[in-house]
């Protein structure tokens, strides 16, 4: 494995005292695209900052691409882009100035074709030259990944980059990333929208009160962790589930059309190939099946629930 | 050193200044067009000579001191202020840059201005008064000195302050008072023992001082003191600059 961002046993305790990540590992491998799922307060933001030099760790070590960000911090941060979560831009400044403005400030030569490319990508390129203050929320946020990638970075950090985004520029910025994955940058994103991390993300991270509770991909994870349903259409509906068929803690729709059956698929035996045998013995003949998995957000208030236990 | 980032910053700041050029330009040359109209003609025709200069163009030091002052302190502290206020510090801190790279911008530019703003009124004091500059060097010498301690008073003041009631309050409640008192508009010979001994505290005193002589070759306390003083001024800034990075106090969790 090629880790590009390397945590170690990071801790982080804020002056109030509150500590935000309690030991935090984590290897990121370079080209992939990793969420870090986690509730409100999780720590995600925290990490995220401690990795770019915006706060300072209490204890542990991070290196970026082999080198540790204290001592290397220049090399490090060059590397680096960051996407904050709140948009914070300069008001009256015009697109192209506050994205010259940060490729400057990460040492970079200009580059006009690249910022113009840049922009292009991300649909601000009609804006260029409108102040900051005339863009709409979507694009302001486009204005800040811009910003983030104007010193071409290895390594992109993505803070909730669809929070308060409606649903179709949501999925315009799942393409950028991909598209930014394809060029080769690493993307780390941090999110609670399950159904972002599950469909961009390689792997998933799940966060919770400053510990990481898993790192799985993202497949093996809807896999391993996940509850599938079969459903069973019956020819003709029943009014009760038959005894025989208690063992099997079946749902009977509100019509009495459906049997609904939860397994485990990471069980020795699913228990399929016996209910439906058992199904025909009962005498109620089937119509038709479904299987159904469940999604990455059953899983997760599954994980977080377990962990609060 | 991470020039482009130097560049970047003070590049960007001026750009702010620029957008607001007519404000910038025009509120020195008007409030220093009244203070001559006031101090100068009316109440200035009735006051005899100070030092052997003629009271209007005595001012005029003081006038350009008081504005640099205050323009240095306002500009530097606003300059790093607001980016903590909007929110945009997080690309400073996340910058493959160190405290000197963004205080030689940032002050930098706010110096600039301050310089800007110097000269201007400079020049529309050659339009009310009769002026012959003694030490031109010196004079500019002693003019950037000026704009570059107090813009790193003010990056002070701007990382200090946790919201724009804190932001005016240096500048108006210490500032403007030291400069008023520390001979802007009156030789410090002119008053009573006791109060010249009080004076001597006040650091702008010195600045002030030096930059008349730089005008007129005289001068309430010696060159050199005045020299002295703006050095170690400037030290203590960067020192304290140099702590606030080191320490992260008000800008880094």
């Amino acid at each position: 494995m090629n880790a590009i961002v390397s945590v170690k046993d990071v801790q982080k305790t804020y002056d109030g005292g509150f500590q935000a990540l309690k030991g935090v590992n984590l290897d990121i491998e370079e080209g992939e695209i990793i969420a870090l799922l986690g509730p409100n307060g999780a720590g995600k933001t925290t990490l995220i900052s401690t990795i770019c030099g915006i706060t300072t760790m209490t204890a542990g070590s991070i290196t970026v691409g082999g080198v540790d960000i204290g001592t290397g911090y220049r090399k490090v941060r060059r590397m680096i882009g960051l996407v904050p979560q709140e948009i914070a831009l300069e008001p009256f400044e015009t697109v192209i100035n506050t994205v010259r403005f940060s490729r400057g400030l990460f040492g970079c030569a200009p580059n006009e074709a690249y910022l113009d490319r840049i922009l292009a990508t991300l649909s601000l390129a009609d804006k260029k030259h409108s102040q900051i203050r005339e863009l709409s929320g979507g694009m302001k946020r486009r204005v800040l990944i811009a910003k983030a990638l104007s010193h071409e970075p290895r390594v992109l950090f993505l803070d909730e980059p669809t929070a308060g985004v409606d649903v179709e520029l949501r999925k315009d910025m799942w393409e950028t990333v991909a598209e930014l994955k394809r060029q080769g940058v690493t993307i780390i994103l941090t999110t609670h929208y399950i159904e972002e991390a599950e469909a961009i993300a390689d792997r998933v991270g799940v966060i919770r009160s400053g510990e990481i509770l898993l790192v799985e991909p993202t497949a093996t994870l809807m896999s391993q962790m996940g509850k599938k349903q079969l459903i069973v259409e019956l020819a003709h509906p029943t009014d009760a589930i038959p005894d025989a068929l208690a063992p099997y803690d079946l749902a009977l729709s509100a019509d009495g059309g459906k049997l609904t059956y939860t397994y485990d698929i990471k069980a020795d035996r699913t228990g399929i190939t016996s209910l439906l045998n058992d199904l025909q013995t009962a005498g109620l003949q089937m119509r038709d099946l479904q299987t159904r998995q469940s999604s990455l957000e059953e899983i997760f208030v599954g994980l977080v629930e377990e962990g609060a236990a | 050193m991470n020039y482009q980032a130097v560049k970047a910053i003070y590049t960007f700041e001026m750009a702010r200044f620029f957008r607001t050029l007519m404000q910038s330009f025009l509120s020195p040359v008007i409030s220093t067009s009244l203070y001559f109209v006031v101090f100068g003609s009316a109440i200035g025709s009735r006051i005899q000579e100070v030092e052997g200069v003629s009271y209007g163009a005595f001012i005029v030091p003081g006038l350009v001191m008081l504005s640099v002052m205050t323009q240095s302190t306002s500009n530097a502290s606003f300059g790093i202020y607001f980016p903590k206020f909007i929110g945009t510090i997080y690309e400073l801190l996340s910058a493959p840059v160190n405290f000197l790279e963004i205080v030689v911008g940032y002050v930098g530019a706010a110096a600039t201005k301050a310089l800007f703003i110097g000269l201007v009124i400079l020049a529309t004091a050659y339009l009310f008064v009769d002026l012959t500059i003694a030490h031109p060097v010196a004079m500019i010498g002693f003019l950037l000195l000026t704009c570059l301690s107090f813009s790193l008073l003010g990056f002070i003041i701007g990382i200090w302050a946790k919201n724009f009631e804190q932001l005016q309050l240096v500048p108006l409640m210490v500032v403007t008072p030291l400069v008023f008192l520390g001979g802007s508009f009156y030789s410090i010979s002119m008053l009573p023992p006791f109060w010249q001994n009080v004076t001597l505290f006040n650091p702008v005193v010195y600045l002030i001082s030096g930059f008349r002589w730089s005008f007129f070759g005289t001068a309430d306390v010696a060159i050199g003191y005045s020299l002295a003083a703006i050095a170690i001024f400037t030290l203590i800034c960067m020192g304290f600059i140099w702590w606030i990075f080191k320490t992260g106090w008000r800008i880094r969790s």
